[in-house]
């Protein structure tokens, strides 16, 4: 498959204010002067910001993950035989479950994935980091999970104030009291559910690497990057390319203890002395991704190749002072677009006003 | 004065960028700073391998500075370049 005329699939078009990653990640693919494929947007909700963009060709809604395997699995598809998708590069944490169960009757229908196994997805949860840490050989913070509230009293048994408690998919609170805790915990349980991760504060400096593995152990490629101004939601509004053995080495050990397949952040903490822990890995491409290509290391087209069963162009070292500084703009559309994805859940020919 | 203090390799001071207007980019941290045309001097110097009193001559004659006060000056910026573990600064022997 040449990566030149390729189609490929992409997922996460939320591009809102906590913006899901797929149009970083079409941009990167279009980035690459020798792409003159396709890009076949698939989103979750009609209006998607990124279904009104041009970024994708055409869009087509798919179904939530909670409606099952079975309708994910007859709606691609569809979407297979009707665009000749090859390649499709799903970004969102919660739908990796569901694509992985169908990779084998996507393959089938002639579409390629390149994506973290199950058994790798569960090595990198936030429950299973003091195992990772131990296993790949790299600082973590002391954690605890908990499921109950009773074991918010006990902490102070084991951790010194302030701490960290965070819910098991998302979100993180700074408690510097057993009331605090107490607060946070709740928030937590009423947003994503039990259990709780109940974390050493460390302070620092955070520093993210995207990166790709190429499921051998080995390091396709990695970017880190410091965020330079933050939202009210922790999120990057800006960030720079960095230099950073310690971070790559971190990275490095991450591959090759997991024999990591496809995309991931890493989320590092840097502390005053210079020691360095790893906080969080996510199993998928982050919103910045496109900062990668902007640097010289274009992570998913390097994804879409390995997909494709090519060799990954050779990476180079990113570009360090290279930034992004997001933005937010108003698209201008029109009703019949918005009708066309509403009543036949796609769109073709997608051009923004 | 503290004299005969000698500067020790810092790879990060080695490797920060400094343009002409004195923006300063440490690509290890992504820190960015702003440098007046003497610090940016002192910081070429210093990646350079020049030494402190060569230095303080060297500001003296560039910036036709006060020689009473150059020598504290040039001290008190590098210990603030050393408290961004940007310089290395040691007494000979250490």
């Amino acid at each position: 498959m040449n990566k030149s005329d390729v189609v490929i699939g992409v997922t996460g078009l939320n591009a809102t204010d906590n913006p899901g990653p797929g149009i970083s990640v079409i941009r990167s693919l279009r980035h690459d002067p020798e792409f003159k494929g396709k890009i076949i947007g698939l989103s979750y909700d009609a209006l998607d910001p990124g279904n009104f963009s041009n970024y994708a060709d055409t869009v087509y809604l798919i179904p939530y993950p909670s409606e099952g395997e079975d309708a994910l699995k007859n709606r691609l598809k569809y979407i297979i035989s009707q665009t000749g998708m090859q390649v499709c590069i799903p970004t969102l944490d919660s739908e990796l479950p569901g694509f992985n169960a169908i990779s084998d009757d996507l393959e089938e229908a002639g579409c390629k994935m390149f994506l973290p196994t199950n058994e790798q997805y569960k090595m990198r949860s936030k429950t299973s980091l003091p195992e990772l840490g131990a296993a790949a050989s790299i600082r973590v913070p002391a954690q605890r999970v908990i499921a109950s509230k009773n074991d918010v009293y006990s902490l102070h048994e084991q951790f010194i104030f302030p701490l960290v408690i965070k819910g098991v998919f998302y979100g993180a609170e700074i408690c510097h009291s057993v009331e605090d805790a107490s607060i946070a915990y709740d928030k937590m349980v009423a947003q994503w559910g039990v259990p709780v991760i109940v974390q050493e504060f460390i302070s620092g400096t955070e520093f993210d690497v995207v990166a790709v593995g190429d499921g051998k152990g080995g390091l396709v490629g990695a970017v880190p990057m410091k965020k330079m101004y933050m939202t009210d939601k922790g999120k990057g509004w800006s960030g720079i390319v960095v230099k950073g053995d310690e971070l790559m080495d971190m990275t490095h050990k991450f591959t090759k203890a997991t024999n990591w397949r496809g995309p991931c952040e890493l989320e590092i903490l840097r502390t005053a002395t210079g020691e360095h822990f790893l906080l969080e890995v996510n199993p998928r491409f982050p919103a910045w991704t496109f900062l990668s290509a902007g640097a010289g290391v274009n992570l998913p087209m390097a994804v879409s190749q390995l997909a494709s069963g090519s060799e990954p162009d050779v990476m180079p070292e990113p570009d360090a002072g290279t930034m992004f500084v997001r933005i937010s703009l108003d698209q201008i559309t029109h009703v019949d677009q918005f009708q066309h994805i509403v009543a036949n859940g796609e769109c073709h020919g997608m051009e923004s006003k | 004065m503290q004299k005969g203090l000698v500067m020790t390799g810092n790879i990060r001071l080695q490797e920060l960028a400094v343009n002409e207007s004195g923006f300063v980019f440490d690509p290890h941290t992504g820190l960015t700073y702003t440098a007046n045309e003497t610090a940016r001097y002192v910081i070429e110097q210093l990646k350079a391998g020049s030494n402190i009193e060569n230095i303080v001559e060297g500001v003296k004659a560039e910036f036709d500075a006060d020689g009473r006060d150059v020598y504290r000056h040039v001290l008190e910026f590098i210990h603030n370049l050393q408290e961004q573990g940007l310089s290395s600064l040691e007494a000979p022997g250490e």
